[in-house]
C-alpha cells in the first residue's frame, strides 16, 4: 500500500481544521466552463468564501453514465462553448493563484484522462494545482490506469463507496485510497432520490471501522437540512446536482450566464453551510 | 497494422481482467462492480453446466429454429462472375436477426440468477425486440431504452415491442442514439442493481459482456463450419460480416479465427463517407474508453464522444466491441467499410436477384461482397452473414429511394 503524498496535504490540514471547528466539511461540485469558463470560474473563487471547505471540479464528458439530467446538461452546456481539459486546468491554475489553501479536486470519467496521456495530465493537474482526482468509470480492478500513476505523482485518487460495497469488497476499494473517502448515498445517480439519512450514517459508520480516512457522504443532498442531516455522522457533505439546478435557474434562453447567476449559486452554498454548522461534533484531540 | 507478436490462438481471450491484448476491461462505476462479479461467476457455472447448455439446445431449436440456413445464392453469384457467394440464413431466426442468439443466452442466465426485471439498450430495435420476446416468452418485466432519434426511424419495431409487453423509453439525452440508450440502461442499472439484469446486445461493455454475447454468437460459425463441410467438403475461403458494436461478426468469425486460410472482413458502416459523418470505430476512430471497454472510438481531440452516423441504426454507434479492436491490431481481421449509398444499392440488388430482402445492416456487408467477388476465382467459397430481415428499414428506405427519384 502507497503511503500518503505531500500533495494531499491541503485535504489533510482542511479536515483537520474542520475536525477543530468540530463540524463536518462542505464540499461542493460544480462544472468546469458551465455555463461559460469565466462565469465558472468565479463561481469556484466564490465558493470558499460562502462556506465550501473543498471545492470538486467537473471535467465535462459527452457521456456521463453515472450523472443525473442536471449534471449530463451542465457538462453540454460546457462543451459546447468549447471547454475541454486544457482549459478546465488553466480554470484551476488561475483559482490557485488567489487561494492556496482550499483542496481543489477534478471529478470526471477516464477518457478524456486517457486521451490527453495519463502522465502528461497528472503532471500538468498537479503543476495547475489539482489536490485530488474521482473518476467515476475506475474501480479498483483498472487502479494501473490511473490509480497508482497518479499516487506515484502525489495526487490523491479519491474512491466511491456504495451502498453495493459490501464488508468483503470494502478493503479493495479502500486499498490505494488516499484524502478522504466519497460514500455514495443510494443506488443510483447524481441528483436523483433523496437517501434514507438513517442508512446512510449506518453505511458511515461501517466504513469508518474500515479506514481512519475522513469519509464524505454524497448524491441526493439538496438543501441545508440534508447537509445537516448528514454531517451528524460524515466527515463531510457533498453537494453537486443542487448548485447546478441553482445556476440553471438564472440562465437566459440561450444557456447564457445572467447577472444573478454566481449569486444564486453562493446563496446555497451559505443555507448549506450553515446546515453543516448547525451541527456541532465532538472536536479532535 | 501487425507489428505485434502472433499469439498460437486468436480464440484464448480475454484473460482473467477481461483484456483482449490492450482492450476490453472493467471500467464502470463501483455501484455496478459487485453486480458484475457476480455476473461473471454466474456465467461461469453456467458454461460449466450441462443442463444450461441442454435448455440453449432446445429454445434454440423449437423457439429460435435453429441451425439457420447456410443458402447458396445462384443468382447473385451468376451476376458477379467470380466467389461462389453463400448467405447465413440468420434473419430467418425468430424475430428476424441474430440478435436472439445472444438474447436466449442471457435471459437463460438472468433466470439462474433469479434476476426478474431486465433492461436492454437497443439502436435498430432487433435487439429491443429479441430482448422483450423471451421476457414475454418467460413472464419477465422487460424495460427498453431507446434512443429519440432511433424510435423515429424504427416505427414498426418500437410497435412490436409494445405489443410484446416491453416499456420501451425514448431517450432524450445526448445523440439520441443508440450510445445515449446504453449511457440511459447504465444509469438504470446503478439505481436499480439489486433486482435488474442488464442484458446487452452486442460484444461490448464491461467484462464479461463481450466474451459472454460472443459465446453465444458462435452458433452462427460453428454451424457454418459443419454446414459448409456438408455443402462443399471443406471450409469456406472468406467471411463478410458487417459490424456496429460487432456482435453478428465475431459470432460467424471467431469458430475461424485459427484457420489461417480463410480470409476475414469486417464491414464497417461509412455513412456519408470517411472525409463526414460515419460510424467505421475502426477506421476512422482511435483507441479510447467508453461504456465500460477499451476499444476504438470516434471522438475528438479532447476525448469527447464524436457522433456518429449510419442510415442503419445498428451499425449508428461510435465504438466497436474490443476483440474486434484487438484483432484489427494483430491485423487477423481485414476492417473495410461501406457508405450509405454503397448499402442501399446492395440492398436493391439483393432483394432482386435472390428474393431476400435484407436488413440494411447485412446490406454493408453485401455491399463489400458485390466488391471482392468479382476479383475472386469461381472456385473461392464466400459467406455472408445476413444477420437481419429488411422489413423494419422499408420506410427509411423508400424514403431514400424516393428523395432519389425525385
Amino acid at each position: 500500500m502507497l503511503k500518503t503524498q505531500p500533495m494531499t496535504q491541503r485535504i489533510e490540514a482542511r479536515f483537520q481544521k474542520c475536525r477543530q471547528e468540530g463540524r463536518a466539511a462542505l464540499v461542493t461540485y460544480v462544472m468546469a466552463g458551465d455555463p461559460d469558463p469565466e462565469t465558472s470560474l468565479a463561481i469556484l473563487k466564490s465558493l470558499p468564501k460562502a462556506g465550501a471547505d473543498i471545492v470538486e471540479f467537473g471535467l465535462p464528458f459527452t457521456d456521463p453514465m453515472a450523472d443525473g439530467p442536471a449534471i449530463q446538461a451542465a457538462g453540454l452546456r460546457a462543451l459546447k462553448v468549447g471547454q475541454d481539459t486544457v482549459k478546465t486546468l488553466d480554470l484551476i491554475r488561475r483559482f490557485r493563484a488567489e487561494d492556496a489553501e482550499t483542496p481543489v479536486i477534478l471529478m470526471g470519467y477516464f477518457n478524456p484522462i486517457y486521451v490527453y496521456g495519463v502522465d502528461r495530465f497528472l503532471a500538468d493537474a498537479k503543476e495547475a494545482g489539482v489536490d485530488g482526482l474521482i473518476v467515476v468509470d475506475l474501480p479498483p480492478e483498472e487502479d494501473d490506469e490511473l490509480c497508482l500513476p497518479a499516487l506515484k505523482a502525489g495526487l490523491a485518487f479519491i474512491r466511491l463507496a456504495t451502498p453495493t460495497t459490501d464488508d468483503k469488497r470494502l478493503p479493495a476499494v479502500l486499498t490505494n485510497t488516499a484524502g478522504f473517502v466519497y460514500y455514495v448515498s443510494i443506488t443510483g445517480i447524481t441528483g436523483a432520490a433523496t437517501p434514507d439519512f438513517g442508512k446512510v450514517a449506518t453505511a458511515v459508520e461501517r466504513i469508518k471501522r474500515h479506514t481512519s480516512l475522513p469519509v464524505v457522504v454524497g448524491f441526493g443532498v439538496k438543501s441545508g437540512a440534508h447537509a445537516a442531516a448528514v454531517a451528524q455522522g460524515a466527515d463531510g457533505v457533498v453537494v453537486g446536482s443542487a448548485l447546478i439546478d441553482a445556476l440553471k435557474g438564472t440562465l437566459d434562453a440561450e444557456d447564457r450566464a445572467t447577472a444573478g447567476s454566481v449569486e444564486a449559486v453562493t446563496k446555497l452554498v451559505k443555507e448549506l453551510s450553515e446546515g453543516v454548522r448547525s451541527v456541532a461534533k465532538r472536536a479532535a484531540a | 497494422m501487425s507489428a505485434q507478436a502472433q499469439p498460437n490462438s486468436y480464440r484464448t481471450g480475454p484473460d482473467e481482467r477481461g483484456h483482449f491484448g490492450q482492450f476490453g476491461g472493467r471500467f464502470v462505476a463501483e455501484t455496478l462492480m459487485p453486480n458484475i462479479l457476480e455476473l461473471e461467476k454466474a456465467y461461469e457455472e453456467a458454461r460449466n453446466d450441462p443442463s444450461f447448455h441442454a435448455d440453449m439446445a432446445y429454445f434454440s431449436t423449437h423457439y429460435i429454429g435453429r441451425p439457420s440456413p447456410l443458402y447458396f445464392a445462384e443468382r447473385m453469384t451468376e451476376h458477379l462472375g467470380g466467389a461462389k457467394i453463400y448467405f447465413k440464413r440468420e434473419e430467418l431466426n425468430h424475430t428476424g436477426a441474430h440478435k436472439v442468439n445472444n438474447v436466449l443466452g442471457q435471459i437463460l442466465l438472468a433466470r439462474r440468477m433469479g434476476k426478474k426485471r431486465i433492461i436492454a439498450e437497443t439502436g435498430a430495435g432487433q435487439h429491443g425486440v429479441a430482448t422483450a420476446t423471451l421476457c414475454a416468452r418467460f413472464g419477465l418485466e422487460c424495460i427498453v431504452y431507446m434512443g429519440a432519434v432511433d424510435v423515429e426511424r424504427q416505427k414498426p419495431n418500437v410497435f412490436r415491442m409494445n405489443m410484446l409487453g416491453a416499456k420501451v423509453v425514448p431517450v432524450q439525452s445526448g445523440t439520441r442514439t443508440l450510445k445515449d440508450a446504453m449511457n440511459e440502461a447504465l444509469r438504470d442499472w446503478v439505481t436499480n442493481v439489486a433486482d435488474t439484469f442488464y442484458c446487452i446486445g452486442t460484444v461490448a461493455g464491461p467484462h464479461p459482456y463481450p466474451a459472454m454475447v460472443r459465446d453465444f454468437q458462435c452458433v452462427i460459425g460453428t454451424e457454418t463450419r459443419e454446414q459448409m463441410m456438408q455443402a462443399e467438403g471443406r471450409l469456406p475461403d472468406s467471411l463478410v460480416a458487417c459490424i456496429g458494436g460487432g456482435s453478428n461478426a465475431i459470432g460467424l468469425f471467431h469458430p475461424f479465427l485459427d484457420d489461417k486460410d480463410v480470409e476475414i472482413y469486417g464491414v464497417e458502416a461509412a455513412g456519408h463517407g470517411l472525409s463526414g459523418l460515419h460510424a467505421a470505430s475502426l477506421t476512422g476512430g482511435r483507441p479510447g474508453v467508453l461504456h465500460g471497454n477499451r476499444t476504438y472510438l470516434l471522438m475528438d481531440r479532447d476525448g469527447q464522444i464524436a457522433d456518429a452516423h449510419s442510415i442503419s441504426a445498428g451499425l449508428d454507434y461510435p465504438g466497436i466491441g474490443p476483440e474486434h479492436a484487438w484483432l484489427h491490431e494483430m491485423g487477423r481481421v481485414k476492417y473495410i467499410s461501406a457508405t450509405d449509398e454503397e448499402a442501399l444499392d446492395a440492398f436493391q440488388l439483393c432483394s432482386r436477384l435472390e428474393g431476400i430482402l435484407p436488413a440494411l445492416e447485412p446490406a454493408h456487408a453485401l455491399a463489400k461482397v458485390i466488391e471482392l467477388a468479382p476479383k475472386k476465382p469461381k472456385d473461392h467459397l464466400m459467406v455472408v452473414n445476413i444477420s437481419g430481415r429488411g422489413d423494419k428499414d422499408l420506410f427509411q428506405i423508400a424514403e431514400h429511394l424516393g428523395n432519389q427519384i425525385v
